[in-house]
């Protein structure tokens, strides 16, 4: 039977504010164990949480971003369980009256736009870490994330592949980037998602069972769980069994993911409202406020990119998916170099060299006039296209500028025709039967001499030069 | 010297009669003397509360600036956290929890230049009545060392009726603060929740917590209220707005006062002397030029019930963080994370708390709450209403405190449902937010108090420490023999 995928998201984002969600803590990544904590985020007794009003901005932007009605009554509520990674034994959260509901997204898929419903976004506090001792059986808690402001955002079962989820969660973290709210570094956990994926056989309305999967560290992850589980899926349903309601583990290193808890073993989160904090009343004020703030969307810039720029839309896609690299593309092209020259190199040996260090894309380790200042240098002749190259990669580990980079390592071309002219009449000299091979009508005896010129200038000649005079020696020859 | 009220001593430190380190000495001497008796501390700071002493003392001698009660002895209720002094909330959890922070009250208690001279004794984590639930020790009733002194800030108003300190803080979550000031002839009052900050009061029930003083007077109850009230950025449910001089609002003028005096307060269950004291005040507040008349709360019958549901539900969920992870006791033996938690928990509560904990569990599991926990807090809206129906009409409300003047140790502690009849005349003062405070009103054949309750409107305060006020002059106070 074939079958359709069903698949819905729920996606936590670290939210960047200088400090935690309830207490003064700096809300920074790293640090050495329990050194960002307080009496308040390591929860001992008798302490209370105070609202941290950052967080409710942040969330109100995402929503707004997200195309959300935002709520004008929100309540926080205690989701209780127990974790050595949650000191208070509950998360603070919200259950039933989130910020944000009802929202969408525009992905672009295959050229097709489709519409994902946003469900709802709500805040929350993060738990802590656990550190496992390797030699010790011991655990120990770090609480540095404890009171980390998250905020959640849960779709409804919009998506129908893998490959769909994965241009949502692109597009979703272009948004939450370009709308700074959260770094998105997939990498420090600061955006984690969970999976709810179903089978139903096509042409049927209703769902099938749904099966959520945790412990998903990054898109590429998020995407083989899902491949490995509509597989699982089909291949249960085609042997006639049914599918249990549960939540997987996923296993990224193995590729498969085990069940962690059936149903019945669901856990009870006697979800009630949190009495340490008052209702959060949000203005139409406050709202319009906020709203001012959004800047241009990814889809937004998009649309200028190809419109202003005559880009072809799978560059504006491309560049447009981090606002870092989009920011940079508009900087370099406002310095005065050629869009599609720029959006080249961006997509090209830029994208590789970022992949190649394992860094994130649009954490360019230079400035957008030393890019410009390349492109002129190419376009001018001062360089070669494949010595450009090198100092491109040169760029990416000295903050120098390109001259100084081409100085250094000897790279500057030679465009003097003189010199040059020099260098082919001593080739011809010593080559006098592939001149003679070249008059006689054989071309390959000009690809020869073109490489000997080269040879003899150790690269650094202009190769537009060489065979324009090269061509006018020989004739004359 | 020890049988000085509060406001006494601050004015013979301020006139120099005598220093704050010959008080605190008297005080430490007297509980040498009577602790054994009372057993109303948990810890006694000898050291640090004569070195707290020589400090203000040092501050008078060189005229420096000194805070509202500088150099008077006090005691905290032992869930008040006091920063590396030992905050056990009476439990054998936290038998070694030495707070890394001071609470809001405390702070406020030390910037007013008092003295700590120890932390009392409690009903573990602020459940019961009668301060049996101690992990540590039994309270004794000054007035009947074979009665209980009330609960759960037991050790709160036994140690301020045996003189052991000048005034003491209680908390009150369903009459803790009210049913043992009257248990034990000492002045408690609770406030309106919201005013007094709850930062560093390990919480019981969140919603109905309210710290407030137990005092020897009316004045001293308004004298330290002035220095623990007050808008706290630290805790959200705190109430940002101004507060007058309680203390110098007292007049004792009661003219035209409007006294409601609900039905369902007086009626069957409620002792005959318990009665009769109530009446005989309403009396003196007549002759006084104030008016009183019955009239009725009638949803108030649901209040305990309510209250139980609400307080149960989340103490289940402010007690989980008491796990052996992090600090306090931790079982010896365990196989597993899971087993840790359970056995830490078995080991480290007692009976009564277990109990609430798993009531409140109970009422939030799924399938339960809409039932228990939502229907308690529907009841708990139609309560307020009712109260805001009677402020409507009258200033104050009067009741008894108690059905019964002081039990005797172990009487009620098979019987948790007699236990918790012991509030039913307190407990929907908090359900409804409101401020009411006891004040002794006459003592029984047997000479054992009896408290009267006068409930406000909220942020009321001064008119009901005004009406106190004005009663305690009617009033010839016996003090217990030790």
């Amino acid at each position: 039977m074939k079958y359709e995928t069903v698949i819905g998201l729920e996606v936590h984002a670290e939210l960047k504010t200088n400090t935690k969600i309830y207490c003064g803590c700096k809300n920074e990544f790293g640090g050495e164990p329990n050194t960002h904590t307080c009496p308040i985020c390591s929860g001992m007794p008798g302490t209370l949480p105070v609202l941290n009003k950052r967080v409710v901005d942040y969330a109100i932007k995402a929503g707004l971003a997200m195309n959300c009605s935002i709520t004008k009554y929100g309540k926080q509520d205690r989701k209780n369980y127990f974790y050595p990674d949650l000191p208070k034994a509950y998360q603070i959260s919200q259950f039933d009256l989130p910020l944000c509901q009802h929202g969408y997204i525009d992905i672009l898929v295959d050229g097709v736009t489709r519409r994902i419903g946003i469900t709802r976004i709500h805040i929350e506090e993060d738990a802590g870490k656990l550190v496992h001792d390797d030699y010790g059986n011991t655990s120990m808690a770090d609480y540095n994330r404890c009171g980390v402001p998250l905020i959640e955002i849960v779709t409804e079962p919009d998506l129908r592949s893998p490959e769909e989820a994965r241009v949502f969660l692109e597009t979703l973290k272009s948004i939450l980037e370009y709308t700074e709210v959260s770094d998105c570094k997939m990498q420090e956990g600061s955006l984690r998602c969970d999976v709810n994926l179903s089978l139903r056989p096509e042409g049927q309305k209703e769902y099938g069972t749904r099966c959520e999967m945790k412990n998903i560290n990054s898109f590429r992850a998020a995407v083989r769980s899902m491949e490995y589980e509509q597989k699982r899926q089909a291949e249960v349903l085609n042997d006639g069994g049914v599918i249990d309601q549960e939540t997987r583990r996923w296993d990224d290193v193995k590729g498969i993911s085990t069940v962690m808890r059936t149903k019945e073993d669901a856990q009870d989160y006697r979800y009630f409202p949190e009495p340490d904090l008052l209702p959060i009343i949000i203005s139409d004020e406050w709202i319009e406020e906020i709203r001012q703030t959004i800047p241009e969307l990814p889809d937004q810039r998009r649309s200028r990119y190809v419109d202003s720029y005559g880009l072809p839309e799978y560059d504006a896609f491309i560049l447009t998916s981090s606002k870092k690299t989009a920011d940079f593309f508009d900087e370099t092209v406002n310095l005065g170099a050629a869009p599609k020259t720029v959006s080249n190199w961006l997509m090209g040996d830029i994208a590789k060299l970022l992949n190649d260090r394992e860094l994130e894309a649009g954490d360019i380790p230079f400035s957008p006039a030393h890019l410009k200042a390349l492109i002129a240098l190419i376009e001018k002749g001062a360089i070669s296209n494949s010595a450009a190259k090198k100092v491109l990669a040169e760029m990416f580990t000295k903050p120098e500028e390109p001259e100084k980079i081409i100085e250094r390592l000897g790279l500057s071309q030679v465009s003097d025709e003189g010199v040059i002219l020099q260098m082919i009449q001593d080739v011809l000299l010593q080559n006098a039967q592939s001149v003679a091979d070249y008059k006689a009508g054989k071309d390959k005896a000009m690809g020869y001499l073109v490489g000997q010129v080269m040879r003899v200038s150790r690269g650094k000649a202009n190769p537009q030069i060489i065979n324009k005079l090269l061509k006018e020696a020989l004739d004359k020859a | 010297m020890h049988t000085l009220t509060a406001h006494e001593i601050r004015d013979k430190i301020k006139n120099k009669e005598f220093s704050s380190q010959e008080i605190t000495k008297a005080y430490l001497d007297r509980i040498d003397k009577v602790e054994s008796k009372v057993e109303s501390y948990v810890t006694v700071l000898p050291e640090e509360a004569m070195k707290s002493a020589a400090i203000v003392d040092h501050k008078i001698a060189a005229g420096e600036k000194i805070g509202a009660l500088a150099g008077v002895p006090m005691a905290l209720k032992d869930n008040l956290c006091t920063k590396d002094i030992l905050t056990t909330c009476s439990s054998k959890m936290l038998y070694n929890f030495r707070p890394p922070y001071d609470s809001t009250v405390a702070q406020k208690l030390k910037d007013a230049d008092t003295v700590l001279l120890g932390k009392v004794n409690m009903d573990e984590f602020a459940m019961g009545s009668s301060t049996e639930n101690s992990y540590f020790k039994k309270t004794k009733n000054p007035y009947d060392i074979t009665k209980v002194p009330g609960g759960s800030s037991g050790g709160s108003a036994a140690c301020v009726s045996a003189d052991e300190a000048a005034f003491t803080l209680g908390s009150d979550t369903g009459g803790s603060i009210r049913q043992p000031a009257s248990l034990c002839g000492c002045v408690g009052m609770k406030p309106t929740y919201g005013t007094v900050s709850r930062f560093g009061l390990v919480a019981f029930a969140s919603s109905l917590d309210q710290i407030g003083p137990l005092a020897k007077d009316v004045q001293d109850c308004a004298l330290i209220f002035d220095q623990i009230v007050g808008y706290d950025p630290m805790d959200s449910t705190s109430v940002n707005r101004e507060y007058p001089s309680f203390e110098k609002a007292l007049t004792g003028d009661v003219k035209g006062l409007k006294i409601g005096v609900p039905a369902e307060y007086m009626g069957e269950g409620i002792s005959e002397p318990v009665q009769k004291a109530v009446m005989a005040a309403l009396s003196s507040f007549h002759a006084l030029g104030a008016d009183y008349e019955e009239m009725h709360l009638p949803l108030n019958e649901y209040a305990l019930p309510a209250y139980y549901m609400i307080s149960s539900a989340e103490a289940s969920s402010n007690l989980a963080r008491f796990d052996g992870v992090k600090y306090g006791f931790r079982a010896e033996k365990f196989d597993d994370l899971i087993d840790l938690y359970a056995q830490t928990r078995s080991e480290g509560f007692g009976a009564e708390v277990k109990r609430r904990i798993m009531i409140g569990t109970y009422a939030l599991s799924s399938g339960y709450y809409d039932a228990y926990y939502k229907k308690a807090q529907q009841v708990r809206t139609m309560i307020m209403q009712d109260f805001d129906k009677a402020f409507s009409k009258y200033d104050v409300l009067v009741t008894p405190t108690t059905p019964t003047t002081a039990f005797g140790i172990g009487e009620k502690t098979d019987d948790p449902l007699q236990m918790y009849m012991a509030d039913i005349c307190t407990v929907s003062v908090n359900i409804g937010g409101l401020p009411a405070i006891v004040i002794p009103c006459g003592y029984d054949a047997n000479g054992l108090p009896i408290g009267l309750q006068i409930i406000g409107k909220p942020f009321g305060e001064e008119a009901i420490l005004n009406a106190a006020y004005a009663l305690e002059k009617t009033i010839s106070k016996v003090k217990p023999v030790l």
